[in-house]
């Protein structure tokens, strides 16, 4: 018998008892729409890593006082002296691979605007930083140079500070009080919203490095240099000559702990990267589960059906289905079954996951893959899981069938 | 262990007969004993008859019938039907047979639920590969010859028991099939819807020559056949041509007319309603 005609036996038993259909379509339905749901969440928490990442810059090299070894007593980069401006101009001389660096020396700073207040993050560093960490301004301009070698009294706020001390006001060319010296601001920086840690990157204001060592700290070292490599490779194979010239520099015998550390990131990124594969992987395998006990469940409605209709498949028998005609039917009705159930969980997925990224701001990324990958898994689903029922169902005897009550 | 007696039929394989058995022994292993449901039995109908099939329980008679019904195959002899041996036919080849050359009737009609009488009727015409229109085409008449047309949307729990076994018949007889098989035809339903269902076989056997073969346990259901076989062990016991027989369509004005109650209380027929049925 022809497939449209065993599809049409199909669908006739099925309509003759909706309501079951339905049932046992919605494990298919749950576990289908888990799947897509939470694929399409770990997608879109692997989107917003890359995103992080790459508004980080490229090729970038980050290099920070203080020990990285696991476990051991670290000391943190706050309280290592021995990373300095010294250092980054010798890495910038010997390492090639390197083709700019910018210092960041860190402080807490009270900024002061008429009657608003805020205590924010203060970074002292080179105009360059903002070139190597792909941040340009949005309005105003970045200090100079010139205005670093002169430890001048400037900054460049982030949006979040800019908004709240000056609101909607321009705040470029405007006096700021940070402790107890004024500070003209030169620049705002466009937003670069949450890190990947979720941090808020534009709470922040940027100086002169020199005047925040001279001025605000009253320190002569760095905390941390951010590089830029001339690729994405050679930021890799930059960092063991850079370790190398800075255990020379820092006189740090064989066998000692490095007092500072050097990460790439691309490093970072294949971290995250791993990370949220495993996240996504977990996720999918925990939805997954659900999509077999759907399977399972049509499998326990065929074998019902099956012991049901027993008389019904003897009767068919009897007028002349081969078992093969009655092992297509209930083949088909299975699959037909998962199938419908797919689709609709692919679409309860889709909903799902528009929902969780409008009530969760969670964005969320519908993979073509994973919908395609669910409709084949629902059908194997159907096959594998309506292929012993169907088999049963067709080596009946039609006489003990017939007799059957 | 006596050999058949009574009316016997013709022994010669005519151009006439349809089914011929030859020694047909069943056998089924129990495992530890074997049963010995038919043992032995050689037959011969020809086309056009009507053949009752007696016997108690346990007597081989439902065993034969399933071997007439190519639903089972003997475990030793042969059956020829329409000229053909069957006895060693494949599962795939008895299942077309089926199809295109038997009619089959149940007790329990067997009807698909919550299926249009048309559908079920239908049933057939699908597995023997059948177009759509004509499927439908062929069901609608098939429907008309046992008189209800009129009810091809009705689903079977909106039939009365007659009205079920009347929509099996026209399923039987949808294929056109050369043999109607019924298996205790009447056995659910109440006395006069069984002479009933009775007259629709006979015309069907009378008007256009079909063979129709009935088993039953009921001696008065047996007086419509034009021929009987009684089993017993296996064996045919008896057979024998009826005299008297009964014309079901003459027997129907003499009953109680029930059809008032048709459409609710038949098939809750008990066996002790069943009046004997007047002699002729």
């Amino acid at each position: 018998m022809d497939f449209m005609n065993i599809l049409r036996l199909a669908l006739r038993a099925l309509a003759r008892n909706k309501m079951r259909s339905l049932l046992t379509m919605l494990g298919i339905i749950i576990g289908v729409g888990a799947v897509i749901a939470t694929v399409s969440i770990g997608q879109g928490a692997q989107y917003l890593v890359q995103q992080g990442i790459q508004s980080m810059g490229t090729n970038a090299v980050f290099i920070a006082a203080g020990s990285n070894r696991p476990g051991g007593a670290r000391m943190g980069f706050w309280a290592v002296k021995t990373l300095t401006m010294d250092d980054l101009h010798a890495i910038l001389r010997e390492v090639p691979l390197i083709r700019q660096a910018a210092p960041a020396v860190m402080s807490r700073a009270q900024i002061v605007y008429q009657n608003q207040n805020w205590n924010t993050q203060m970074q002292g560093t080179t105009p360059n930083y903002f070139e190597i960490r792909n941040w340009p301004v949005e309005s105003g301009s970045v200090f100079s140079q010139d205005e670093v070698d002169m430890a001048a009294n400037v900054c460049v706020l982030g949006t979040t500070v800019a908004n709240i001390l000056f609101d909607k006001a321009n705040p470029i060319g405007q006096t700021v009080r940070i402790g107890n010296l004024p500070f003209r601001v030169v620049g705002v920086l466009e937003s670069k919203g949450q890190s990947v840690m979720g941090t808020d990157q534009d709470d922040v204001i940027f100086a002169p490095y020199t005047t925040v060592q001279k001025k605000i700290s009253g320190i002569t070292w760095i905390q941390f240099m951010n590089a830029s490599a001339v690729t994405q490779e050679a930021s890799l194979a930059a960092v063991p000559q850079i370790t190398a010239l800075l255990r020379e520099r820092h006189r740090i015998r064989p066998g000692e702990d490095d007092d500072f550390f050097v990460r790439t990131q691309s490093e970072v990124a294949d971290l995250a990267n791993q990370t949220q594969s495993v996240m996504t992987l977990l996720l999918g395998s925990i939805a997954s589960v659900s999509l077999i006990v759907g399977g399972i469940g049509i499998m326990n409605i065929m074998l019902v059906s099956v012991t049901e209709r027993t008389r019904e498949i003897g009767v068919r028998m009897a007028v002349g289905a081969t078992e093969s005609d009655v092992q297509n039917q209930f083949l088909v009705e299975a699959v037909t079954l998962s199938m419908a159930g797919g689709m609709a969980g692919i679409v309860v997925g889709l909903i799902g996951s528009a929902l969780i990224s409008k009530f969760l701001t969670w964005p969320t990324l519908i993979s073509f893959w994973a919908i395609l990958i669910a409709a084949i898994f629902s059908g194997a689903v159907g096959v594998f899981f309506g292929f012993y029922p169907a088999r049963k169902a067709a080596r009946l005897d039609p006489i003990e069938a017939l007799r059957y009550e | 262990m006596e050999s058949p007696n009574g009316n016997k039929p013709p022994a010669h394989s005519g151009d006439g007969v349809l089914i011929r058995l030859e020694n047909v022994h069943k056998t089924y292993d129990l495992g530890e004993i074997q049963v010995h449901a038919l043992r032995g039995v050689s037959l011969e109908i020809k086309r056009g008859e009507f053949v009752a099939i007696m016997g108690s329980s346990g007597s081989g008679k439902s065993t034969l019938m399933n071997i007439l019904g190519c639903l089972d195959r003997p475990t030793k002899g042969r059956y020829f039907l329409d000229g053909t041996d069957v006895s060693q036919f494949s599962k795939i080849e008895l299942a077309r047979i089926r199809n295109r050359k038997l009619g089959f009737v149940f007790q329990q009609f067997n009807l698909l639920s919550r299926t249009s009488a048309l559908e079920n009727v239908e049933l057939p015409t699908v597995y023997a590969g059948i177009p759509q229109a004509e499927r439908t085409k062929r069901a609608q008449e098939s429907l008309a010859r046992v008189g209800l047309s009129d009810r091809a949307d009705h689903h079977p729990s909106q039939l009365s028991g007659g009205q079920q076994q009347r929509v099996a018949i026209a399923r039987a007889l949808v294929n056109h099939p050369q043999i109607l098989l019924a298996d205790e035809p009447t056995g659910n339903l109440d006395s006069r819807t069984s002479v009933e269902i009775m007259d629709i076989l006979q015309r069907l056997n009378d008007e256009e020559g079909l063979t129709v073969v009935i088993v039953t346990h009921e001696a008065d259901i047996s007086l419509y056949a034009k021929r009987a076989l009684e089993f017993r062990d296996g064996r045919i016991k008896r057979d024998s041509l009826t005299q008297n027989r009964l014309i079901a369509k003459d027997v129907l004005p003499t009953l109680p007319a029930l059809s008032d109650a048709d459409d609710e209380e038949e098939t809750a027929a008990a066996p002790g309603a069943r009046d004997a049925p007047p002699a002729d």
